[in-house]
């Protein structure tokens, strides 16, 4: 059985003056467990609404979202508190998430996902060491106020506060947003290790496709609330022309393989996704 | 969640409220606020109800929009107008066990409520209509012979339109932290009021920080603009006064003329 299903959501954003607009369409996919999805599209393309609605934060308007087989929204009437616990099934990092730091201390802003679980706190404590472990944070920082530190320090502590509720399935929006090359990469690198250790599933919303291209396992495209493929990394980044009808672009190198192959050498392999695999490619030739 | 507020909200639009003086609509809803409070009768009161739902007629604006303003006070208005029935003098009416309802506490409560309802609607047709940097350029203009007192009235009109500009975005963002905060299990609805309370900081922080910061920012992009405060500014919009105006000017007067004349007709009926 698949971990989440996504059965024809529809969800239709109503609030305001203006006219009702359709954020997603009978979008209709299922993830497994343990798998390492990338999700790509547009600005205002619906990735960060199908998200929350993973997260169980936006009730769909029509159409199901299922946690191993069970609708979240079943019975959330008789039950409420079943959506609050596959918030902490689902963990949901979102854009900018240092905003929403508040605690006195480092340790505490960590700690407030996993006090809400109402774990003990010798539980507690566990949980937030092994999350600052996961983000590689110095554990020197835990007593500090989270308002003294750095921008890359911030983030960390804030995804560590959503990792620190361990989560089956982590969504990030956008998560590397902002940061220095080194510190995207670190953060990255850390993220797919959690997920290769613990085998945890992983969604990763990203602009950046170099990224999604090589951590992730299948990749979804969204374009106005469309799900325009739902595929191997692979597949969808040979689709150039889908890409670039939806306002995307395949990695840089795919593209360099797919010139080279075009012109230079015919008999090229130029179904890469990272620099390294190129080179492995291109090294046949020399 | 939270952006359905309507208070305060622009509705743009071209219709004849849209287009009046915006310094004209300050004054004429200051009028016809002293003239709710003036009525005293249900004749007045009619006679300001017509006139308001005319104007609302005339603003082009779904009438939704005005109840969803009045649904807000709906409990103040309720709350003041049952106190209302018990707290006056005067020929019983009736009585229920130990309370006596008097016709002059009935007339009371009634007056209460019919005049926040107005309030209300006077000033959403206000804020409906008018953008609030129109607004605020109109009330800079209004205040501008405060200055002799060396009151900034600049000053006071950029910082009201800064206010006014930035509670849709907190809005936005207060939905944001919300959001962020669910999602780590935070519990909003359930528990005692002390529960609820405590449930408001890991909203109210992050809340203040951003504003602070979104602050900074303002000034700094103002400063990069060059912008020194109202000494020798000029207008991008220079208002004038036309026919339109003049009209509505009149209609007002003559309502206000109108509740004045009925108040001491009452008066005189009642001698």
């Amino acid at each position: 059985m698949a971990q989440i299903e996504v059965k024809d959501l529809t969800y239709v954003y109503s609030a305001g003056a203006g006219e009702p607009r359709c954020a997603l369409n009978r979008i209709n996919l299922s993830i497994e467990k343990g798998e390492f999805i990338g999700l790509v599209g547009h600005t205002g393309s619906g990735k960060s609404t199908f998200a929350k609605q993973l997260n169980a934060l936006l009730k769909p308007t029509s159409g199901n979202v299922l946690w191993d087989g069970v609708d979240i929204w079943q019975n959330s009437r008789s039950n409420p508190e079943f959506a609050r616990e596959v918030r902490f099934k689902v963990g949901l990092v979102f854009q900018y998430p240092e905003y929403q730091l508040f605690e006195d201390t480092v340790y505490n802003d960590i700690a407030f996902g996993p006090k809400n679980m109402g774990l003990s706190d010798s539980d507690v404590k566990e949980k937030v060491l092994a999350a600052c472990n996961f983000v590689n944070l110095d554990l020197n920082l835990l007593q500090k106020s989270p308002f003294d530190l750095s921008g890359g320090e911030k983030r960390k502590v804030a995804i560590a506060g959503v990792l620190s509720m361990d989560p089956e399935v982590l969504v990030l929006d956008e998560p590397t947003v902002g940061l220095d090359p080194c510190s995207r990469e670190a953060l990255l690198e850390q993220l797919y290790q959690y997920h290769k250790e613990k085998d945890k599933t992983i969604v990763l919303i990203s602009h950046r496709m170099e990224d999604i291209a090589k951590y992730s396992d299948r990749v979804i495209v969204l374009s106005d609330g469309n799900l325009v493929m739902f595929d191997s990394a692979r597949h969808v980044f040979g689709c150039d022309k889908i890409l670039n009808d939806v306002g995307l672009k395949a990695p840089q190198i795919c593209s360099i393989m797919a010139k080279l192959k075009a012109g230079a050498i015919p008999s090229l392999n130029d179904k890469v996704l990272t620099v390294d695999d190129a080179v492995t490619e291109l090294l046949k030739f020399v | 969640m939270l952006s359905n507020i309507a208070l305060g909200r622009f509705y743009p639009g071209n219709s004849f409220v849209h287009r009046l003086d915006p310094r004209v609509k300050i004054v004429l809803v200051v009028v016809l606020l002293v003239t709710v409070f003036f009525s005293n009768n249900y004749l007045a009161f009619f006679t300001n109800l017509a006139a308001i739902f005319i104007f609302m007629v005339f603003a082009k604006i779904s009438f939704k929009n005005y109840f969803k303003n009045m649904k807000v006070i709906l409990f103040i208005v309720l709350f003041t107008s049952v106190l209302n029935i018990f707290y006056a003098k005067g020929p019983l009416l009736f009585k229920i066990g130990p309370v006596a309802i008097t016709k002059c506490g009935l007339d009371n409560s009634i007056f209460v409520a019919f005049r926040l309802l107005t309030l209300i609607l006077i000033s959403s047709l206000l804020t409906f209509t008018t953008s609030p940097t129109d607004l605020t350029d109109a009330l800079e203009r209004i205040l501008k012979p405060l200055s002799v007192f060396k009151i900034k009235t600049h000053e006071l009109a950029m910082m009201m339109s800064i206010a006014l500009r930035f509670i849709p975005t907190l809005l936005e963002e207060t939905d944001k932290i919300i959001d962020a905060q669910k999602a780590r299990g935070a519990d909003m609805e359930s528990g005692n009021a002390l529960k609820r309370i405590k449930a408001l900081v890991p909203i109210l922080v992050p809340l203040l920080v951003a504003s602070f910061r979104r602050a900074f920012d303002l000034a700094m992009a103002m400063e990069c603009r060059c912008y020194n405060g109202g000494d020798g500014r000029t207008k991008m919009k220079v208002l004038h006064i036309c026919s339109n105006d003049v009209l509505a000017i009149s209609a007002v007067v003559t309502i206000f003329l109108l509740v004045l004349w009925s108040n001491f007709w009452v008066l005189a009926v009642h001698l």
